[in-house]
Order: C-alpha cells, then sequence, then structure tokens
C-alpha cells in the first residue's frame, strides 16, 4: 500500500544538478561534425579513383591527418552522448541501463582509440 | 524496456453499438472508449449514432447528448464549456484537445474518442492526473520573493516585463500536450512533461519572482528537464495555441547563460 503523498514521488529525490553539460556538448559536438563530415565527404569524392599508395600518401598528410583525428573523435564522442540518451530513455531495468552504457562508453572509446591511431600510424609510419 | 504495447487488462474490445433514432437523417457516428474499474473487463469501443439535426456542433455536445439520451453511465469531466477550465482535455480523432472547443465537422467519418494517453484511467474518458498535479505542485507555482510586498500597494511590473509572460499565463494545465509527449509516457515518473516545465518558465521570467536562480537549480537535471527531446507533439497539439517546447528551449538557454 502506497501512503506516500503524491508530491513525494513527484519530487523524488530531488534535481541532480546535472546535464547542462552533456546537452551542451552534445550540441557542440554536433556543430563541429557538420563541416568535419562535409570536408571527409568532399575530400574523398575528390580522391575517388587514386591508387593505394595516393590514399596514404593523402591521409599522411598533416593537415588530413588531424582533420580526421578530429572527424573520429568527435564522431565517437557525439554518438556515445546519443546513445546514452537513447539506453536512459528506453531501459527501465536499472542494472541493465548501467550495463549498457558502461558498454557503450567502453565500445566508443575502443573504436575511437582504434581509429585515431591507425591515421597515426600512417602519418608516422610513413 | 519501455512498454510499447498494451498490456494484456487494457486491450481494447469491440462494445456495444447504439443506434440513431428512427426518421434521423444527419447521423454521425461516435466511437467512445469505454471502461469500468468494478466490471474486471477490458476496455471497449462503443458506437453511438447521434443524429446531428438535434445536437450542438462541438464533440462535447456529442458527448453531453449521449449522457443525457442514450447511456447516463457515461462518464467525462466537463465545466465551462468554452475552453478556459481544461476539464474535457481527451484524446479526439488521434489528437489530444478540448471537446468543447472542437467541433464535430472538423472530423472525417466517425468520431473517435479516448481519454488523454498514456495515464491511467479511472472510468470511460476520465484520466487519473494526479501525478501530472504533484509534479505541478512541485516547481512551486507562485511568486516566491525576499523582499516584503510594498504595504501600499502591488507588486509592480513593467509592460515589457508583463510582455514576457505572454503565450505563458494562457496555459489551462489541460495536460493535452504532457499527455501527447512520448518522452513523458517513457519516463513521466521523472520527466516534469511541457506543461509544467512552461509554468516553471512562467515563474522563473516573471520580473517579481525572486527565486529565479533557485528555480533553475530545481530543474537542472538529466530527467526533470533534459528529457525534453524537441519531439514537438506538445507545441502541434495544444488547444491554446502555445508552444510549450519554445518555453522549454528557453530554460536551456538561461541554464547556458548561468554558467
Amino acid at each position: 500500500m502506497n501512503l506516500r503523498t503524491p508530491v513525494k514521488d513527484a519530487r523524488g529525490l530531488g534535481s541532480a544538478k546535472d546535464g547542462v553539460h552533456h546537452w551542451w556538448v552534445q550540441r557542440l559536438s554536433a556543430v563541429a561534425l557538420v563541416p568535419l563530415v562535409l570536408w571527409f565527404a568532399f575530400s574523398l569524392a575528390i580522391n575517388a579513383g587514386g591508387d593505394y599508395e595516393a590514399a596514404r600518401a593523402w591521409i599522411g598528410s598533416p593537415f588530413t591527418a588531424g582533420a580526421a583525428i578530429l572527424l573520429i573523435a568527435a564522431a565517437f564522442y557525439h554518438a556515445q552522448l546519443g546513445l546514452q540518451v537513447v539506453l536512459e530513455d528506453y531501459v527501465d531495468n536499472k542494472a541493465l541501463e548501467i550495463v549498457s552504457l558502461v558498454v557503450v562508453k567502453f565500445l566508443a572509446a575502443v573504436l575511437a582509440l582504434t581509429g585515431i591511431l591507425a591515421v597515426l600510424s600512417i602519418a608516422f609510419g610513413g | 524496456m519501455a512498454e510499447f504495447k498494451l498490456p494484456k487488462n487494457s486491450r481494447v474490445g469491440q462494445g456495444k453499438t447504439w443506434s440513431a433514432p428512427d426518421g434521423a437523417s444527419n447521423v454521425r457516428e461516435f466511437k467512445v472508449y469505454r471502461w469500468h474499474p468494478d466490471e474486471g473487463q477490458n476496455p471497449r469501443i462503443d458506437t453511438f449514432e447521434l443524429d446531428m439535426d438535434d445536437c450542438g456542433p462541438m464533440v462535447l455536445d456529442a458527448l453531453i447528448k449521449i449522457k443525457n439520451e442514450v447511456d447516463p453511465s457515461l462518464t467525462f469531466r466537463r465545466s465551462c464549456r468554452e475552453g478556459i477550465c481544461g476539464s474535457c482535455a481527451m484524446n479526439i480523432d488521434g489528437q489530444n484537445t478540448l471537446a468543447c472547443t472542437k467541433a464535430c465537422d472538423e472530423v472525417d467519418g466517425a468520431v473517435r474518442v479516448y481519454p488523454l494517453p498514456h495515464m491511467p484511467v479511472v472510468k470511460d474518458l476520465v484520466p487519473d492526473l494526479t501525478h501530472f498535479y504533484a509534479q505541478y505542485a512541485s516547481i512551486r507555482p507562485w511568486i516566491r520573493t525576499e523582499t516584503a510586498t510594498p504595504p501600499d500597494r502591488e507588486r509592480l511590473q513593467s509592460k515589457e516585463d508583463r510582455a514576457k509572460l505572454d503565450g505563458l499565463y494562457e496555459c489551462i494545465l489541460c495536460a493535452c500536450c504532457t499527455t501527447s509527449c512520448p518522452s513523458y509516457w517513457w519516463n513521466g515518473d521523472r520527466y516534469l512533461g511541457p506543461a509544467v516545465l512552461l509554468q516553471a518558465y512562467r515563474w522563473i521570467v516573471d520580473s517579481r519572482d525572486e527565486t529565479t536562480g533557485e528555480r533553475l537549480d530545481d530543474l537542472e537535471d538529466p530527467f526533470k528537464l533534459y528529457r525534453c527531446h524537441t519531439i514537438m507533439n506538445c507545441a502541434q497539439t495544444c488547444p491554446k495555441g502555445l508552444n510549450p517546447a519554445k518555453a522549454i528551449a528557453e530554460i536551456k538557454k538561461l541554464m547556458i547563460e548561468r554558467r
């Protein structure tokens, strides 16, 4: 039997004093991705048809390597922020929610690092 | 997971049909959600055929006619019949609105009438709005000040500051917007929902209130405020033509501004 008042339930545990940062960096990373994705798509189109060596040389050039690393970092950062919201929205089971949040964040970190290290190894490995 | 299907005991079945009186020429079908808490049965849709030549123009007129002349057990809330009390909020033709300001002519085919979505039903078209009202109470919707009221007059407000309340003070708390919001359906236990957030903003921008910072503090929460994903069903459905999504966006802007 629930003898609590409705306001007790509505107020719950109160405000977490959090959420602004998540919301703001999700928007910032979205804005950053607009020019980065456009640049990447354009560059791919321009470089289409080139051979393996040409592609390596292109990725290895300082500007391309820098922009590609920024693209990879922004994309995975933005993706895990977005997936976090989806999981919080739809997964009711608290334990499952926490586990999936951790898995998503770890996967994003591993994939982002893999991409960034691939670009670096081309840039420095020659 | 969030539930995407109705629970077994909420699935809607076929109900009774009440035929139009003999000699009626202008017949309209009303398909109305019925559920009685004491019968232990699933909800059903009853079909009422009404003679529109002998009925007022609004959906509420039709519901009152059904209750008066066809089935007195039909249960719904209504009071002012002119769109200012918010009592007769329900889902008509797939959209939340006020039965008293929705004309039957605006609907094609049979007029489908359901209670507000995703709320516990008390009976027929009456939803349980207890949690909604408690959430409204939780934002403390009244002027809070340090400064004592002037002894000789009311608290004054410039015309410009008063204008900031336009588009907010008109909210009648009918819950059409809140119950149309998918985010509120999934997380309504913690998310305050569009109506309550619009009301919260109404007190945040009020030039006479001195607790703006505390009000923002109370809302700064991933669930209370940030479950709004700008779906905009609230602005689409508001029977008063208000834009709760914009009020929520203004709150989010203030959250950034004060960092």
